[in-house]
């Protein structure tokens, strides 16, 4: 048994069950006193806080012991039906641990930043009722001892997602979006139980320790069973992660209110597919196939998403489109065997881009509340109605400076060492003899090329150049409150030395999660470079991250941009780009007119109102109402008649006994 | 002995009070009628007790008192609804129709 058991490790599902009642607590707030800020700001940051501590706690538990089997915490027995059991248990392992300290620590900071976000909404103690219940099912997916628990919060993290999306949903466009990120979700969440059913009927169990365990000698490496698990397992990863072809939820979803888009769109619930993989990785591992799909779908995705983040005038667009591309670099992490640095990647990004979607939430503070003072009408979000706010917001503008450097790839920032070890991995995978995966390296030298340029390109119109807000507003431009501030120079911080978790040739976080994927490892054939190669590929990336700023700040002009009303009209790829290729408009035309067009025209007139509707209730009715009629006429109040027929009836009963 | 004129004589009185009750208005009329056709059944038990034992005619006093209770009710009946309409007329009395 592990050494886990009678220690902190014990107590878990107290990290579950604070932010829980956080919920509880601010969800009756909500109802009885709605405006009792401080009390809502106490339970719900300080709830998360609570969990934080747990976390932490649980982490220098496992720190002490670095137990070579995870530690299963069984709380109750779910599901006993038959061969299937399910218990409501928690895992305590490496990677779990990671993911619960990077998920109480940035929520942690974003509920602290929301404080002075949405303190003058009228709706702020169901917001922070919403953001504990996130938190909390964010952490039962992650701390998940078996696929089922996992799905439950799979689920509850998508639930309050659509929750926070439609936060503001007397605007129609916004609850459009959240409604638009529940279905799109479902597409993937079909995959997920798909892979689950094929687990049980293969596999016999749902318990991650089992079905890890059994699957190298129950499948056949690289066969379709496991090839078919895999690629449904990355279905659901498809849908909750935003990858292509099920992205275009992402984008949408940035209606909801910033540090949401920080936490759930950003830092957290996006990455679960990542974290899924992972978790997975000795079915991905064992199937080839199902690796190189991951790993080209996130290629694809890096490159596909940078190029749209390029031409977005929104400021929480063009992090949206980051937001996809950078996901994708996390899939060619793990699609390439590197689950270590997909990880790795997925904790830098959290802190980066947490940290990014935060800065944009000050700069649409500040500017909404300039717009708010002169009842002005422009559009917050929009970059052409910024510039120059460096000199208003010295600190946004540096601690965003700093993330921008990290999500280019610029050294010793926490994104360059997280990108360069995926782009390695991609590399030696080539290099071992899969050609395929030198394509990938490409592509993502590529994409990291174009997120150096579109991140320089936001930057520059944001925060340099002249003003363009107007002239009454800018008096009221000046730097967010300090409660909005100081999250922003920790997660700054963590940016900042967010690499030293697995810093090359030391590689912490790749040895700490070393029980885990040491047997998926053992399946791969991975061919280390020459350490003259590796230095070049490091200097590569560096330089390509460089080469995208350099690039930006020459070519972009942002003294010649022009407020949306007097901006020139966009021609060419161009246009393509600022319209995000006319995908919406594609499945619109392609799936969801046909689905609207099937569902009413067949299902609706056709089924449910000419099958049961007509033939079925009315026609039943109508069937009783007709043998009613032919009764009743039978009863004519005539004696006589009915003792004819009583006659009739006597002298058939008695032919019938004589025959 | 006498066995088959009896039954004859049976037959034709049933027959009667059916074609009767089948044909005829007045309440009293069919009331008349159905009593008949008891009466034929009745001479039915006792034509067949010479042969079969004392049971058919033991029957034939239950049928006797269970007509005369029928009688008294029946009648009853007739009266209250000839107080009520002022006919006994089975043809003007058809509330019951459907």
């Amino acid at each position: 048994m592990s050494t886990l058991a009678g220690g902190a490790a014990d107590w878990i599902w107290l990290a579950i069950l604070l932010p829980f009642a956080g919920f509880l607590v601010n969800g009756a707030l909500a109802f009885l006193r709605p405006q009792s800020r401080r009390l809502v700001s106490v339970v719900g940051v300080g709830s998360v806080a609570a969990a934080f501590a747990v976390g932490v706690a649980v982490f220098l538990a496992v720190l002490g012991a670095h137990p070579v089997e995870p530690y299963v915490r069984t709380l109750w027995s779910w599901i006993p039906v038959g061969d299937l059991r399910v218990d409501a248990a928690l895992q305590v392992d490496q990677l779990s641990v990671v993911m619960l300290l990077v998920v109480t620590g940035v929520s942690s900071l974003i509920h602290v930043f929301s404080v002075g976000y949405m303190h003058d909404d009228p709706g702020y103690a169901r917001y922070f009722a919403y953001l504990n219940l996130f938190v909390a099912f964010m952490l039962v997916l992650v701390l998940g001892a078996s696929y089922p628990v996992m799905f439950i919060g799979w689920e509850g993290v998508g639930l309050c997602s659509y929750l926070l999306i439609g936060f503001w949903f007397e605007e129609k466009e916004k609850a459009d979006a959240g409604l638009k990120a529940f279905l799109v979700n479902r597409i993937g969440d079909f995959g997920f139980l798909v892979a689950m059913f094929l687990i049980f009927s293969h596999l016999g169990s749902l318990d991650f320790r089992d079905v890890f365990a059994r699957a190298p000698q129950a499948l056949a490496t690289g066969g379709g069973t496991v090839t078919a698990i895999a690629l449904f397992l990355f279905m659901g990863c498809v849908g909750k992660s935003a990858q292509i072809p099920l992205y275009v939820w992402l984008p949408d979803a940035m209606a909801g209110p910033t540090p949401v888009s920080a936490l759930i769109h950003a830092a957290t619930m996006v990455t679960a597919g990542v974290y899924l993989v992972a978790r997975s990785n000795i079915l991905f591992a064992m199937s080839p196939v199902a690796s190189a799909v991951v790993a080209g779908v996130g290629a694809l995705t890096a490159l596909f998403a940078a190029t749209i983040g390029l031409k977005q005038w929104d400021i929480k667009k063009v992090l949206a489109y980051s937001t996809v591309s950078q996901l994708g670099y996390m899939f060619i992490g793990v699609g390439a065997g590197a689950y270590a640095a997909g990880i790795f990647h997925l904790v830098t990004h959290a802190f980066f881009k947490a940290l990014l979607f935060l800065g944009a939430g000050s700069v649409i503070h500040v500017m909404h509340r300039a717009y708010h003072h002169t009842h002005g009408h422009a559009d917050a979000q929009d970059m052409r109605n910024m510039g120059g706010l460096a000199a208003y917001m010295p600190w946004t503008s540096r601690v965003m400076w700093v993330a921008t450097l990290a999500i280019a790839g610029i050294p010793p920032l926490a994104g360059f060492f997280s990108k360069d070890e995926i782009l390695g991995a991609a590399f030696a995978r080539g290099l071992a003899g899969e050609r395929f995966y030198l394509l990938v390296w490409v592509v993502g030298l590529v994409g990291a090329f174009l997120t150096a340029f579109y991140m320089a390109r936001l930057m520059l119109y944001t925060f340099h150049g002249p003003n363009r807000t107007g002239d009454a507003e800018r008096a009221h431009l000046a730097e967010a409150p300090w409660v909005m501030t100081w999250p922003l120079v920790v997660l700054a911080a963590l940016t900042v030395l967010g690499g030293a978790l697995n810093l090359p040739h030391v590689e912490t976080l790749h040895h700490w999660l070393e029980p885990l994927t040491a047997r998926s490892a053992a399946l791969q054939t991975t061919l280390e470079p020459a350490a003259g190669t590796e230095i070049a590929l490091m200097t590569l990336a560096a330089l390509i991250g460089a080469g995208g700023i350099w690039l930006a700040t020459r070519v972009l002009k942002p003294e010649a941009l022009q407020t949306p009303e007097r901006a020139p009209r966009e021609t060419g790829f161009a246009k393509l780009l600022l319209e995000k290729y006319r995908v919406d408009e594609i499945y619109s035309a392609v799936v969801v007119r046909p689905l609207i067009w099937f569902a009413r025209t067949v299902l609706w007139r056709g089924v449910d109102a000419a099958v049961i509707d007509t033939a079925g209730v009315n026609g039943s009715a109508a069937l009783a109402r007709g043998f009613g009629w032919i009764g009743s006429r039978l009863q004519s109040g005539q004696v006589g008649t009915y003792v004819v027929f009583f006659v009739i009836g006597a002298i058939a009963v008695l032919a019938a006994l004589l025959r | 002995m006498l066995l088959g004129p009896s039954l004859a004589v049976s037959a034709i009185l049933f027959s009667l009070g059916v074609v009767g009750v089948l044909l005829r208005r007045n309440a009293i009329v069919i009331f008349m009628c159905i009593e008949l056709m008891l009466n034929a059944v009745n001479l039915t038990f006792v034509a067949l007790s010479q042969q079969l034992g004392l049971d058919g005619q033991v029957f034939v006093f239950f049928v006797m008192t269970i007509a005369a209770a029928e009688a008294a009710v029946g009648l009853a009946i007739v009266i209250a609804v000839y107080r009520h309409r002022d006919t006994v007329n089975l043809q003007n009395i058809n509330l019951l129709r459907g």
